[in-house]
């Protein structure tokens, strides 16, 4: 295929004396300037995987650019100013209310402008799909283990992309200045207000004055469109320049080593599907934007500090803070001398970073248990890492909890229960649900190895029941074919670290550290007996294989 | 007079004057006293109340004691008015299926007759709100924008920003508004069912109360225009975020899949 282009993008032209045709005389001339030959040449065949999991990062990618381009279409016809004006625009039910400039300026984008209502919900869509997005390409590169060396700081990148599409998305849907995202600004102000000692400065730096001021709506929207995303797009170059470098993980497989990467080049296989993808996406989310409501701002009013809504929850990706402040009693102490704690907000606005550091610091606990130094480009099986796999889905099980507690009262009207009783289990279930899925999901990885290993050593299970001569039935098991035998055991299985023998050989005591000793526990706990299930060895394979040819 | 006067200390004297003093007063009453122009209609007031009290007895009595007093089960409703009846009834809360944080609709049991029966016969057990005229709730009579107002600043704490419903403790929920008729819309506001604070004329006048219903009319029934699209049920980020996570990246992966299928090796073979 690659030949066929060679031939006819550069036919023998330049050999012979006429002038060299239009395109090869700009490239020339690009070339001379930007040295793009050689920058073309080493990247344009460089060799990707192929899986669909490997596009999860493309779609959030994808989302970023429809994020941009739409956000821009937005923001010509946006007015980020909270003076109060009246509106008299097309959409009847809002006539002669008094608004703000933002809030006016957003019914003027749904209604008078032309495709804005359309633009706004891709917009919207588009921005809570790059956040899911972004969290299934963090789940699959936590549970294959891409983030192992030489990928941390890659994973590190990510991670403040997450925080950041956090932090941009609560910008971005607080723009409006509409009676729910103004509920979510005030949340937020309650937030920083609980912040002992300092919580009031901040409040007041952040407002520029009391509540709800003047200056939030122009400066979330400075934040929201010019420096957030800016860093965002850094952030997102740097990404991509770090996959290109460090070069793509794939999956084990026949020929696939740990210093090579199996499957196509970038030019022109993956320009073609990246390409179509992109389109794919795009189209994807339009016709979601087109058919379905989001944020529907024009029946939610304007903000006024005096007016609440129920059901008011921040946009998905925030809903588990939502969740922490429902669940937490409302616990205040005062201080002698008049201060007051609050901890029903104190408590949660420390657990939010915590739960968030924990998934980001994870990849350097690992690597402080397993101390390996080597680079890894082969992504794991979840299950052949059951004690990281049942990490990760207990992180989720932690994350959804509270989740599901920010939807509490959707959640108690739609399948009529008691609010009351969802906020005690999600009570409960925060600490203990997490345990019980840990333990669950390391036990469903161990018998998923099992399993394995019993394919491995007895073939697969045919479905064909033999009856032998002397009465016994069999089930005749199908040996793996060589490629399949290779799959399932390429995997290396890390020892359990050990303490150093208690003396030297000179009979000094060896001194070991109370960090190491519980280093060497984790270790236990991650790659000893109960850890892990020994994948067969080739004897073990031999051993079997020729039992069942003395037959 | 000699004779008048000589037998004013007759033992039956004072007795005379009494009956004299009364049939003054009655007749004096019965020529100054508010015309009996109602006379007809009163007859009719009278049969439905005693029609009414004839199905509160078979239906209500049991709950809400003999009499309308109160009961085990349920509150009295003396003073409660025909309003009360009109909503609780005619909404099919009432008669309750079964005790429960609280009433919920149900297909009513009495026709629109019986109802006023029953409601002429609870108003009759003591002064209470009336059914509102058809003008006072009547919609294309409001002003939306100011009802929106109305609306947030009084009912969207509970009934969400379209009146979606939202849930309250221990069970109990402010219901969804969406084509509940007007006049029990108007009635609700009036007198306060359930865990509603009621919001009498003095507290939202009446042309308020008809505006809320203007609001009410443009945003959240069935007719009213939706210009974005299908709505998710109006709950806002927790349906949006529920179907970003289902049919939004489903159907990416869905597509990442296809893509990832296409390969050069696949058309080759």
């Amino acid at each position: 295929m690659s030949t066929a282009t060679k031939t006819a993008e550069a036919p023998e032209a330049s050999s012979s004396r006429g002038k060299a045709p239009a395109g090869e005389r700009i490239a020339d001339w690009a070339d001379g300037r930007l040295g793009i030959y050689s920058l073309a040449k080493a990247n344009l065949r460089k060799i990707f995987p192929d899986h669909w999991s490997f596009l999860l990062g493309e779609v959030c990618l994808y989302a970023f650019i429809i994020l941009i381009a739409t956000g821009v279409y937005l923001t010509l016809f946006f007015v980020p100013s909270m003076a109060e004006v009246e509106y008299h625009g097309s959409y009847g039910p809002m006539n002669g209310v008094l608004m703000s400039e933002a809030y006016a300026s957003t019914l003027d984008i749904s209604f008078e402008v032309r495709g804005g209502l359309l633009v706004r919900q891709i917009h919207h869509w588009a921005a809570l799909i790059f956040v899911v997005g972004i969290f299934m390409h963090m789940m699959r590169v936590f549970f294959t283990g891409a983030f192992r060396k030489p990928r941390e700081i890659n994973w590190v990148f990510g991670f403040l992309l997450f925080v950041l599409a956090l932090v941009t998305g609560l910008t971005g849907y607080s723009l409006p200045d509409d009676l729910l995202s103004g509920v979510g600004i005030r949340f937020m102000e309650g937030a920083i207000l609980s912040v002992p000692i300092v919580g009031t400065y901040l409040q007041m730096f952040v407002f520029g004055g009391e509540f709800p001021g003047t200056d939030i709506i122009p400066r979330f929207f400075i934040a929201h469109v010019l420096l957030l995303p800016g860093i965002m797009a850094a952030l997102v170059v740097a990404h991509l320049i770090l996959i290109v470098y460090h070069k793509h993980t794939h999956y084990a497989g026949p020929g696939r080593k740990n210093t090579n990467v199996v499957g196509y080049p970038l030019f022109p296989v993956y320009m073609a599907k990246a390409g179509g993808f992109f389109f794919l996406v795009f189209g994807v989310i339009t016709i979601i934007a087109a058919t379905t409501t989001i944020n529907g701002v024009w029946v939610l009013g304007p903000y006024r500090p005096d007016q609440i809504t129920s059901n008011a929850q921040p946009d998905w990706y925030l809903g588990f803070s939502e969740g922490l402040v429902r669940m937490m009693p409302g616990w205040e102490w005062v201080i002698p001398g008049g201060y007051t704690l609050n901890f029903g907000l104190l408590v949660p606005l420390a657990v939010f970073p915590t739960m968030l550091m924990v998934i980001a610091l994870y990849p350097f606990f690992e690597n402080w248990v397993t101390k390996d130094r080597r680079e890894h480009h082969i992504a794991e099986r979840p299950r052949n890492a059951p004690t990281r796999t049942a990490f990760g889905v207990a992180w989720i099980s932690w994350y959804l909890v509270a989740l599901v507690a920010g939807g509490n009262d959707v959640i108690a009207l739609k399948f009529d229960l008691s609010i009351n009783t969802i906020t005690w289990i999600c009570r409960v279930s925060f600490f203990v649900l997490p345990v019980l899925v840990f333990w669950a999901t390391r036990r469903v990885c161990l018998g998923l190895q099992r399993r394995d290993k019993e394919k491995v050593l007895h073939g697969r299970e045919s479905g064909v029941i033999k009856k032998l001569p002397h009465g016994e039935f069999i089930e005749v098991h199908e040996p793996l074919s060589r490629e399949q035998l290779h799959t399932l055991t390429a995997h290396d299985q890390y020892r359990p670290a050990e303490l150093p023998p208690a003396t030297d050989e000179n009979g000094v005591r060896n001194k070991v550290g109370l960090i190491e000793k519980l280093r060497v526990k984790v270790s236990r706990g991650y790659f000893g007996e109960s850890g892990q299930i020994a994948k067969p060895t080739a004897e073990e394979y031999r051993e079997i294989t020729e039992g069942h040819g003395h037959h | 007079m000699k004779k008048l006067s000589a037998r004013r200390r007759h033992p039956l004297a004072a007795l005379v004057v009494l009956i004299f003093a009364l049939a003054v007063t009655g007749g004096l009453y019965a020529v100054l006293a508010p015309s009996g122009e109602a006379k007809a209609e009163d007859s009719a007031q009278s049969l439905a109340i005693e029609e009414g009290k004839k199905l509160y007895d078979v239906g209500c009595s049991s709950c809400h004691g003999a009499g309308g007093q109160g009961g085990t089960g349920g509150p009295s409703l003396v003073g409660v008015g025909a309003a009360s009846v009109d909503f609780q009834v005619g909404t099919g809360r009432m008669p309750m299926a079964q005790p429960g944080p609280q009433a919920v609709v149900k297909p009513t049991v009495y026709d629109q007759a019986e109802i006023d029966q029953l409601a002429a016969y609870i108003a009759s057990l003591g002064p209470g709100p009336a059914v509102p005229e058809a003008e006072a709730y009547d919609p294309a009579g409001g002003d939306p924008a100011r009802g929106g107002e109305l609306f947030r600043t009084n009912c969207s704490q509970c009934h969400n920003y379209t009146g979606q419903g939202g849930a309250l403790t221990h069970g109990k929920f402010a219901p969804n508004l969406a084509d509940v008729n007007p006049r029990h819309i108007y009635e609700a506001m009036l007198t306060g069912p359930q865990n509603m604070p009621s919001f009498p004329d003095g507290v939202l006048p009446e042309d308020a109360k008809r505006d809320i219903i203007a609001w009410l009319d443009a945003t959240n029934t069935s007719e009213s225009p939706n210009p974005g699209g299908l709505s998710l049920g109006g709950y806002g980020p927790v349906g949006e975020g529920f179907f970003a996570w289902t049919i939004g990246i489903g159907l990416l992966i869905a597509v990442a899949v296809w893509i990832a299928a296409r390969s050069a090796k696949a058309k080759k073979s």
